[in-house]
């Protein structure tokens, strides 16, 4: 038997490679083994909601074990979207960051997709609408995991005693708790004489003309329920068609009706406006009616949360779903992956929604009738057609269908609301709508 | 390899000597001290002024999503968009008003203060500087209940007699007036306290030389303490302009750049566009437009003040 003898030179060599290659593998570790995963979650208004998340991650790590440390960041003074466009420039972070609407798509080369987890999620409670997918998706890929916590609609909470006062409507018989709605009426001609009713009776509706959240979504709505398309879904600038020119129309009625001041409202004027008892009706989730359970019971017992008003082409209300994303920078993926997944399933959701007292909303289909909704009160009942379990409405994204980083630019710059209030003013429709071209083809910069 | 050519120990003992001791000169010298005590601070203005300022620069010359060099290609879009010329009148509107309207305060009232008799002018000087020194995040929030639109504590008093209500931040007019007002109770006390500080320089033969001569009350003004303060004024007005040119937190806080952008400044607009339209390039862009615009001020300023200080 020949012997082969080891040079010191082949030994070093041999030595050093085994070396290379052991610390250059990838390090290959299942979501069932140790690690560490940093997650920053939104930061919830509702006391206690918080709570709801920290336990769910914290069975799980015992369960995984793995090292998990929650922050939890607020959104007031743009505190998580500076954390999140801090993060996507230093591409260093959290594993997990929670994101809202337009924020999946405008990282979309930095995010890791998730087929994987929203797919299962889908299969086990049912599909998502729309706008969950047209903020959540490019080119087929799930940028992010449609989350619970955070997501909303911002329907009609209206007052029940004054609208049937000054606009002779029966809100709770339209939308009856745990029936489907009655509400063929309920159309935006009905809703343009509920308006006048009510600014005639002192109580006018309190939707703002801001540049802020509530006021563009609103109005995205409308524009929606009109068929008014500013962007189309090519990313042609469209808008001078005549739907828009309708809708227009249709504000500039029912801006004669509101608040004088309603160009300088933020997201927090109509919650004041309903809470302080001076109007019939705001578009808001319920944390208005939070408030005034708290502060204003009296107000609060006579809310009641609705669907919009359908117009010539459609009913839709606004949704603003929020997303958990996993960056691509993220250390432990499949740990990320295997948290998401177990906070989408459905008793972690049902835990959820209940400790936020019903504000939060999944995105799946099969979980929209939970008893939380049915049962909160006062009035009871208040809360059960907040997350339309009837598919009463399509639920929309103001300046959609267009492509979403253009519609973000829309979005943000509340191009919609500014053209109403221009209109409004005085200036004339054409140049309103040259006015808005200009700004849309400004927003097409890639 | 050099290693054994000459006895190592000579040679290195006697360049480590030199080195020591050129060491010990340098330590000794002034200028090495005052540089040595001012490193932290540099280090400081390199890592959170000089690094940004200059990455700020490379940002602005991408592509929105940010993975093509575009060179000047974002300011050459701003220059077509009408809103971006809407902002840059708004931030000279802005910035030159409320930096006149705080000079011209302040002047005023570091004259009221300096007469007051020295016992009582401390308290006088601690109460004026309160809004000053208080975060402007914070007194802004305040106005901003004052100027609320449906709340406003303004028109409810002014409904007393029979004014109002005054659309304080809804209508475009109004909302400036609002946004230049809480700018100036903002600053004015800086120029005050800077004015004090100038007119306690200005020596009392100056005036009574000029009492002898008859000099009126504005004679003396014009004639003494203007000209003795120039310098102060003029670095007091090129530091306001920046400040004030830069501002965020007010605009932001009182109507966000509203209504219809009537009120947004380089600042406010940068953010809308860059952070909350993720557009951080064309947000980069915003806010560098304002460089040469105070470099251009700057360089008036104290181009003005090296001549007075020669002709001195």
């Amino acid at each position: 038997m020949s012997r082969r003898k080891l040079s010191r030179r082949q030994f070093v060599a041999a030595t050093a490679m085994s070396s290379a290659a052991l610390i250059t593998a990838p390090y290959v570790r299942g979501a069932y083994a140790a690690g560490k995963l940093s997650i920053g979650f939104w930061d919830h208004w509702v006391p206690g909601a918080n709570k709801a998340s920290t336990e769910l991650v914290n069975e799980w790590a015992a369960k995984e074990k793995v090292e998990v440390t929650i922050d939890y960041i607020p959104s007031q003074g743009n505190k998580l979207l500076l954390t999140t466009q801090a993060e996507a420039q230093a591409k260093s972070g959290h594993d997990i960051l929670a994101m809202s609407t337009w924020l999946p798509h405008a990282h979309a080369e930095q995010l890791e997709p998730v087929n994987d987890v929203v797919e299962a999620v889908i299969k086990q409670s049912g599909d998502v609408n729309g706008t969950v997918r047209y903020l959540g998706q490019a080119g087929g890929k799930w940028l992010a995991v449609p989350a619970c916590v955070g997501s909303q609609i911002k329907g009609p909470c209206s007052r029940i005693d004054l609208m049937k006062k000054h606009a002779n409507i029966d809100v709770q018989a339209m939308y009856p708790a745990g029936q489907a709605p009655k509400a063929d009426a309920w159309t935006t001609d009905a809703f343009l004489k509920a308006a006048e009713a009510c600014q005639k009776g002192g109580v006018p509706f309190g939707i703002g003309l801001g540049e802020t959240s509530d006021s563009v979504d609103t109005v995205g709505a409308f524009f929606l329920a009109f068929g008014a398309e500013v962007v189309d879904a090519k990313g042609n600038v469209v808008v001078k068609n005549d739907n828009v020119r309708q809708v227009l129309e249709f504000y500039k009625k029912l801006m004669a009706f509101l608040p004088p001041d309603a160009p300088a409202w933020d997201d927090s004027s109509n919650n004041k406006w309903l809470v302080s008892g001076r109007g019939a009706l705001i578009m808001n989730p319920p944390s208005a009616w939070a408030v005034a359970k708290r502060d204003a019971p009296q107000v609060a017992e006579q809310c009641w949360t609705h669907g919009f008003p359908v117009g010539p082409k459609g009913r839709f209300a606004p949704f603003l779903p929020y997303y958990w994303s996993i960056w691509k920078f993220a250390q432990n993926k499949e740990a990320a992956k295997s948290l998401l997944l177990r906070l989408s399933q459905p008793d972690a959701i049902e835990k959820m929604v209940t400790a936020s007292g019903g504000y939060d909303l999944p995105a799946f289909e099969k979980l929209t009738t939970l008893k939380t909704w049915a049962e909160e009160g006062p009035p009871k009942g208040t809360l059960y057609h907040y997350p339309n379990p009837h598919k009463h409405q399509v639920l929309s994204i103001s300046a959609s269908p267009a492509p979403p980083k253009v519609a973000q630019q829309i979005y943000t710059q509340a191009t919609l609301t500014k053209m109403c209030v221009r209109f409004y003013q005085g200036e004339p429709m054409e140049k309103t709508l040259a006015w808005a071209e200009g700004e849309l083809e400004g927003f097409m910069r890639s | 390899m050099v290693d054994v050519a000459f006895p190592p120990n000579r040679v290195a003992g006697a360049g480590g000597t030199r080195k020591r001791s050129s060491l010990r000169t340098a330590l000794k010298r002034k200028s090495t001290t005052a540089f040595l005590m001012t490193l932290p601070l540099i280090l400081l203005i390199v890592i959170l002024v000089i690094y940004p300022a200059f990455f700020s620069l490379h940002l602005a010359t991408l592509n929105k999503s940010m993975q093509r060099f575009v060179g000047l290609g974002n300011f050459e879009f701003l220059f077509k968009r009408d809103t971006f010329w809407l902002v840059v009148k708004q931030s000279c509107i802005f910035a030159l008003t409320a930096v006149f309207f705080k000079a011209l305060i302040g002047f005023i009232v570091a004259h009221f203060v300096h007469n007051i008799p020295a016992k009582g002018q401390r308290k006088w000087r601690g109460m004026l500087l309160v809004p000053w020194v208080i975060p402007p995040a914070m007194s802004t929030l305040a106005w901003l209940w004052l100027f609320d639109p449906s709340y406003s504590a303004f028109n409810y008093t002014l409904s007393f007699f029979g004014v109002g209500p005054i659309p304080w931040t809804g209508d475009a007019a109004w909302a400036r007036f609002s946004v230049i007002l809480v700018n100036i109770w903002v600053g004015a006390p800086f120029f005050m306290i800077m004015y004090l500080a100038a007119l306690k320089s200005v020596p009392d033969q100056l005036y009574e030389a000029a009492a002898i001569d008859g000099a009126n009350w504005w004679q003396r003004i014009w004639y003494v303490t203007l000209p003795m303060m120039r310098n102060i004024i003029a670095i007091t007005t090129l530091f306001s302009l920046i400040v004030t040119f830069a501002n965020f937190d007010i605009v932001r806080i009182l109507t966000a750049g509203g209504p219809l952008d009537h009120t947004h400044i380089f600042a406010t607009w940068a953010f809308r566009v860059g952070i909350e339209g993720s557009d951080v390039p064309l947000g980069a862009s915003v806010s560098l437009f304002m460089l040469p615009i105070l470099a251009i001020a700057a360089i008036f300023i104290l181009r003005d003040i090296n001549k007075r200080g020669n002709e001195a």
